[in-house]
């Protein structure tokens, strides 16, 4: 009999943690294929956050750091300044990891144009403390610590981070993916497979931001909470590549 | 080997790269610029990589993922810049990296001043960061030991996987001396399978992590540090006796102040009072049986603390004596240096005289 399909190599035998619904089984499974595909997985090294995917090193198959809360960019930098040419780095992390307590360390990662690749998952919610706002939270989107949902004259409009980090000359590629689909989530696997490429050709920092869902602190059902992610992040949140420096201008 | 003269912070610089550092993450602060622009110089020209962060909070966690590689590596602050990169610190001694920290102290609390001070030497000693860890801390006196202790803070720190931290007062820093280049006794030191160095497909992954969820084996990783911290004690203790025998005023300093109670001991000494010193060269571990060993001896009469602080060590010299003999203090916080006629004048005061 014909193998039609099997669990990545990328990925352990860990069983994940994640919530019926959450989009970050999804993003790794893409991660993890694409790390195999490459033949890249023996010279790979990830850095998991602080946040859901906080025990993301237990499930990729490769060296991993666990970084401090934000830190991620900081710890990607020093392996990536010291290992071994050819040697692939990534960070994976959330949004109250990279666009609030690690803002200063990606904007400055991409500035330099640090020759890894950073997979943002954005579900515009903190999600492994219980659902407290994000700087990713839409106007008058509800959270335990915004129960009267976020006001824009009090925290200000959400942050776009794709965009933001688009502006910077080391940036090589920035853009933004969902997974809702499968038209999208092939797209996504496009646009993960390119950053990675595109580092192994040491071309500058990449970016991949994937707008995710968290039912459970959403509040929705797995299903209901693909069509909140489709009605509202979307037309806040854009798909679309914000900077490829290999694309013919 | 003949001596050269050279400037502290940078005599600092030169031993890690003698030591075999070929990685430093920073940040400017005075007064221990001298030590990342000499880097800045050096490093490139053998291969290195000197880079200079965002902050210093950014600067300790590059060295926490080159560390994590294996490599050798190392970072310097002074006092307000340290405060920052505690963060890193507690996360390099959970996940049990080596890496030498360098804190050229500053006068404190808050930006206080440029100028030489031993306001940090409980965060150093206590910890600055979160959860019980500890990691050595060597005090240098001169800029010869300076450049010492740097090469054998990073043996020490493979020998333990822990981070160790050089902390000297900003004079030290920026002050010259004569100094020889000579190797540290050569330690066996452990092999590094631990590091992330990619699994080549021919091991299971490494993972550099201070996580663990499950409490049992929280507690089971805090047991195994304080066994390693232990060892620590036990085999990395150090400090210098001056004069210690029969002495009537024995002084406790370390650093720049311990340079002072010399000049304060000659003083004395023309007076006939006898005064002696012990001087840690360690401050974690602490001294403490040497020092009440010496303490003990009948003919001390008042063990007199000098420090650039409030008072800081002078803690750790009460625990050592148990209450057995009275402890008097000296110290100038906030970048101001007693003279020796003035650790004089308070060591004939606490004998009464």
């Amino acid at each position: 009999m014909a193998i039609v399909y099997e669990k990545s190599k990328g990925l352990t035998d860990a069983e994940l943690h994640y919530c019926p619904g959450c989009t970050h089984g999804i993003v790794h499974k893409l991660v993890a294929e694409t790390l195999d595909e490459m033949g890249v997985l023996g010279n790979t090294i990830g850095v998991a956050p602080v946040g859901c995917s906080v025990f993301a090193y237990n499930y990729f198959n490769c060296d991993m750091h666990e970084a401090a809360h934000g830190r991620a960019p900081a710890v990607a930098t020093g392996i990536k300044r010291v290992s071994e040419p050819g040697t692939i780095v990534f960070t994976y992390q959330g949004d109250g990891d990279l666009a609030a307590i690690g803002t200063a360390e990606i904007i400055h990662a991409a500035m330099r144009g640090e020759k890894f690749t950073t997979i943002f998952i954005n579900n515009a919610i903190y999600g492994m403390t219980g659902g407290q706002m994000a700087p990713t939270t839409l106007v008058g989107q509800k959270a335990t610590t915004a129960p009267y949902g976020r006001q824009q004259d009090h925290y200000g409009a959400p942050i776009r981070m794709a965009e933001i980090i688009s502006t910077l000359e080391g940036c090589a590629y920035a853009s933004r993916v969902c997974v809702t689909d499968i038209g999208n989530l092939n797209k996504a696997k496009k646009a993960i497979q390119k950053a990675f490429r595109m580092q192994q050709e040491g071309k500058g920092f990449t970016f991949v931001e994937v707008l995710a869902c968290c039912p459970t602190n959403w509040g929705k059902t797995p299903a209901a909470s693909v069509e909140w992610l489709k009605e509202n992040m979307i037309p806040y949140y854009p798909l679309g590549v914000y900077k490829d420096i290999e694309e013919v201008k | 080997m003949e001596k050269e003269l050279w400037k502290g912070n940078e005599a600092i610089a030169e031993a890690a790269i003698r030591a075999g550092c070929k990685y430093f993450f920073g940040y400017p602060i005075t007064p221990q610029n001298e030590i990342p622009e000499y880097l800045s110089a050096h490093l490139p020209k053998i291969g290195g990589c000197f880079l200079q962060a965002e902050s210093e909070v950014a600067a300790i966690n590059m060295v926490y993922g080159a560390a994590g590689c294996g490599v050798r590596v190392m970072t310097s602050s002074s006092s307000p810049g340290i405060s920052l990169k505690q963060e890193g610190i507690t996360y390099m001694c959970g996940a049990e990296l080596p890496a030498v920290i360098i804190n050229m102290m500053r006068g404190g609390p808050g930006l206080g001043t440029i100028q030489p001070a031993q306001g940090d030497y409980y965060q150093a000693t206590r910890g600055g960061g979160n959860g019980d860890y500890r990691h050595l801390v060597f005090a240098p006196a001169t800029i010869q030991e300076a450049a010492d202790y740097v090469q054998i803070a990073f043996d020490v720190a493979e020998q333990y996987r822990n981070p160790v931290m050089i902390l000297a007062d900003g004079m030290i820093g920026q002050m010259m001396e004569a100094i020889e280049w000579r190797e540290p006794e050569k330690r066996e030191l452990p092999a590094k399978p631990w590091a992330t160095t990619g699994t080549k497909g021919q091991r299971e992954p490494n993972v550099i992590n201070s996580l663990y969820i499950d409490p049992n084996l929280c507690a089971v990783h805090n047991e195994r540090l304080a066994t390693k911290y232990k060892a620590m004690e036990e085999n990395e203790t150090r400090w210098e006796e001056v004069n210690t025998e029969d002495c009537e005023i024995l002084f406790v300093a370390y650093g720049t102040p311990s340079r002072i109670a010399k000049a304060a001991i000659q003083l004395l000494e023309k007076e006939g009072i006898k005064a002696g010193m012990l001087r840690p060269i360690t401050l974690w571990p602490f001294p403490g049986e040497a020092l009440k060993k010496i303490a003990m001896q009948d003919s001390v009469k008042a063990v007199v603390d000098v420090e650039l602080s409030m008072g800081q060590m002078i803690d750790d010299v009460k625990i050592a004596l148990e209450g057995c003999r009275p402890v008097s203090f000296i110290g100038k916080a906030g970048g101001v240096v007693p003279t020796p006629y003035e650790v004089a004048a308070a060591a004939k005061a606490a004998i009464g005289r």
